[in-house]
């Protein structure tokens, strides 16, 4: 085998892949990249033109990457933060019975949503089912002296922030006690510390919220944006949130709530704005959710409450995801592929303009695979450089779609090496077919080219 | 008389051209020694570019021998002619043919290069041929910025770097006015005088005048071999 490798060396038989492999070291290599590069900046418009196909190619894989991680990462968080073992029940106003309120200006008192009954008959009926969390929502402005925040208060149970992974930041959260005693307790969300107690610590302190003072016990972690679908369409969502204790609620604000909208009164009787379900096996999500599906249908004869359930919506979230990766995929592909048809466009222009060039190097000892490198490793660095390029902006566009849009963007770390990967295999293949019709010219043809 | 470091042996060479069969070549023998300063002559069309085509490895006779340094190089594969091209062979053209993209010193390397030469070495060589014909000051130009007879002098030091057996030039001055043509003649009989084996196609008679022996092409055969 040696042997005949030597003499294929030595007698110019054809060595076949082996022997192209062998005769490729490093300095021809990099020798050939200088020259390449020469060739290149000779014609540095044509050549950046050519590289633009590769470039919207490679940065829009990245960026497209990062924004659809980012949206996931995000709908991922909000779907954990209602907590996957979680069906969540809420409120809602019934659409008829607010035309009907809307028209008489007189007022009278709505009642509709979810009731204490239902939870009871849920704990009944339905097996599997560990904790449920019953919420009151209420809009009022909370006050430190002449301080004032407009604020979501939520009347809840001492499990909820374990239910609905959300953790105290400082101080605590009320105890069965402070529900069974109906202390005028209160939580408050980081986000409204600002405007409330921007100087001091609200441990201790009091606010006040119409007539009624609340002692503050301990501060909520910061959330990054209220998630949508845990705000819900109904209330205008409220950055703002604060907690007291679900009794002390319904003794404070009663069962009817009552708002003034453009001179009509309108109120309304809601025992509870939300329930939060938590089911102990997590396989069994789906079907507990099926389960109080046809119970509330049962019930509740108006459709004035709705049901969330996160891990259904965690499925669908995954399941856009893989859409988006194979449009994105696809999208990809066909950018890359005009790049590349671009880049061999061009290297065949490059090869007939250098016939010449071509013939030249074959008189003065070079040999079909010194031509075919050389066009290769061109069309390579071509590919290479638009590749560098397209990532370099595909990691910038996320950066200014996250500074300016607010869309959180992840780059994955593999990402950008994969994208230029491909880019440099574009080059190569679309540059192959080029560099082997240059390698095969006939010298004494080429020589003669004008 | 030296031994023969070149030798045709009843060389024929056939295009075929769809039904039409072009006989450029009908059976040329000849040799060449070392030392020679040849000159092929002939009317237009006789066939001497093809000859030197031939003598120069660029193309394989249909039929007959040539052997080049003693070995039969007429049925080599295209590697082996390459390799042959680059370590025994020197060419100088009438349209220069330098490569644009590359300064004076590194189109002098090419054949080097192709031979993967350590750099610094082919650098010096280089550098010491473009000493020698004259264009030591112009190292680093490229070849757009050199006049005819400067960029035909770097084809001469390009066809001197690998120190070949035979020099073979195909109408060298036809490009060129008198005087740059002169220069260019010189530079052939220095190198002649050293050693040099030249073999140079020329329609001028003047021009065959300066070399040691002339050959003349008619239809594809030798008409004459004369030496002076
Ligand atoms: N590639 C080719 N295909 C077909 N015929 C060819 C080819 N190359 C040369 N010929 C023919 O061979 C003959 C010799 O051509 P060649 O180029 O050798 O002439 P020449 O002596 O160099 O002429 P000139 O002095 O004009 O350069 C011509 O008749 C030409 O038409
Ligand atoms: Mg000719």
């Amino acid at each position: 085998m040696a042997a005949t490798l030597q003499s294929a060396g030595s007698q110019g038989k054809k060595g076949g892949v082996i022997a192209f492999f062998r005769s490729i070291d490093l300095v021809r290599l990099s020798r050939a990249m200088r020259l390449g590069v020469k060739s290149l900046w000779m014609h540095r418009l044509r050549s950046l033109l050519t590289v633009m196909g590769i470039v919207f190619g490679v940065c829009s894989v990245i960026a497209m990457l990062a924004i659809g991680e980012g949206a996931s990462f995000e709908a991922q968080e909000q779907i954990s933060r209602l907590g996957s073992q979680n069906i969540i029940l809420r409120s809602l106003k019934p659409p008829d019975q607010q035309k009907v309120s809307d028209q008489g200006s007189q007022s009278f008192v709505l009642q509709y949503g979810l009731t204490y009954l239902d939870i009871e008959r849920i704990r009944e009926t339905i097996p599997g089912v560990s904790i449920i969390v019953p919420n009151r929502l209420m809009r009022d402005y909370v006050w430190n002296i002449s301080r004032r925040v407009d604020c979501e208060i939520t009347g809840t149970v001492p499990w909820y922030p374990s239910m609905r992974n959300h953790r105290v930041q400082s101080g605590r959260f009320f105890t069965q006690n402070d529900l069974d005693e109906r202390t005028d307790v209160c939580v408050l969300g980081a986000e409204m510390l600002p405007g409330l107690f921007p100087l001091d610590s609200p441990i201790g302190r009091d606010v006040r919220v119409g007539g009624a003072y609340y002692r503050v016990i301990g501060v909520m972690e910061a959330r990054a944006k209220p998630a949508r679908t845990e705000e819900g369409d109904s209330n205008k969502s409220a950055a703002y949130q604060m907690f007291i204790p679900l009794t002390t609620a319904t003794t404070r604000y009663g069962e009817t709530l009552i708002k003034q909208r453009s001179g009509s009164f309108e109120a309304e009787r809601v025992q509870l704005h939300e329930i939060t379900i938590r089911v102990a096996n997590r396989e069994e999500v789906i079907v507990v959710a099926e389960a109080i599906k046809d119970l509330m249908l049962h019930h509740h004869k108006k459709k004035d409450y709705e049901m969330t359930v996160p891990l259904e919506l965690l499925k669908q979230a995954e399941r856009t995801k893989q859409i988006f990766n194979v449009v994105l995929g696809s999208i990809a592909a066909i950018s890359l592929l005009v790049g590349g048809i671009g880049i061999m466009n061009i290297m065949l222009a490059t090869v007939t303009e250098r016939t010449r060039e071509i013939g030249i190097r074959r008189a003065l000892g070079a040999r079909q695979r010194d031509i075919a490198m050389q066009f290769l490793v061109e069309a390579v660095l071509l590919s290479g450089t638009g590749g560098i390029l397209g990532v370099m902006l595909g990691i910038a566009i996320p950066f200014f779609v996250s500074h300016f849009a607010g869309m959180k963007t992840i780059i994955t770390f593999w990402s950008p090496p994969m994208a230029f990967g491909i880019s440099a295999i574009v080059g190569s293949v679309f540059g192959l077919y080029p560099a082997l019709r240059a390698s095969r010219m006939d010298p004494v043809e080429a020589l003669r080219h004008e | 008389m030296s031994n023969a470091i070149l030798e045709c042996c009843d060389v024929r060479k056939t295009y075929q051209m769809g039904p039409v069969t072009v006989n450029a070549l009908r059976g040329v023998s000849f040799a060449i020694h070392e030392g020679d300063f040849v000159s092929i002559m002939g009317p237009s069309g006789c066939g001497k570019s093809t000859l030197l085509n031939l003598l120069g490895c660029l193309d394989r006779p249909s039929t007959g021998r040539y052997l080049l340094g003693g070995d039969d190089v007429s049925q080599l594969e295209d590697d082996a002619l390459s390799a042959i091209r680059g370590t025994r062979l020197g060419f100088i053209f009438q349209s220069y043919n330098l490569i644009q993209q590359l300064s004076v010193v590194e189109n002098i390397e090419v054949p080097l290069y192709y031979q993967g030469r350590p750099e610094a070495e082919s650098r010096e060589r280089a550098i010491e041929l473009a000493t020698r014909v004259g264009l030591a000051q112009r190292l680093d130009h490229r070849p757009f910025e050199l006049s005819g007879g400067q960029q035909q002098r770097v084809a001469i030091a390009r066809a001197l770097v690998n120190d070949p057996l035979v020099i073979l030039a195909d109408e060298p001055t036809g490009n060129l006015d008198s005087s740059s043509g002169e220069e260019i003649l010189k530079l052939f009989t220095d190198l002649n005088r050293l050693g040099k084996t030249l073999i140079m196609v020329t329609h001028d008679p003047d021009t065959a005048q300066i070399c040691s022996r002339g050959i003349r092409l008619r239809d594809g055969v030798v008409e004459s071999d004369s030496r002076r």
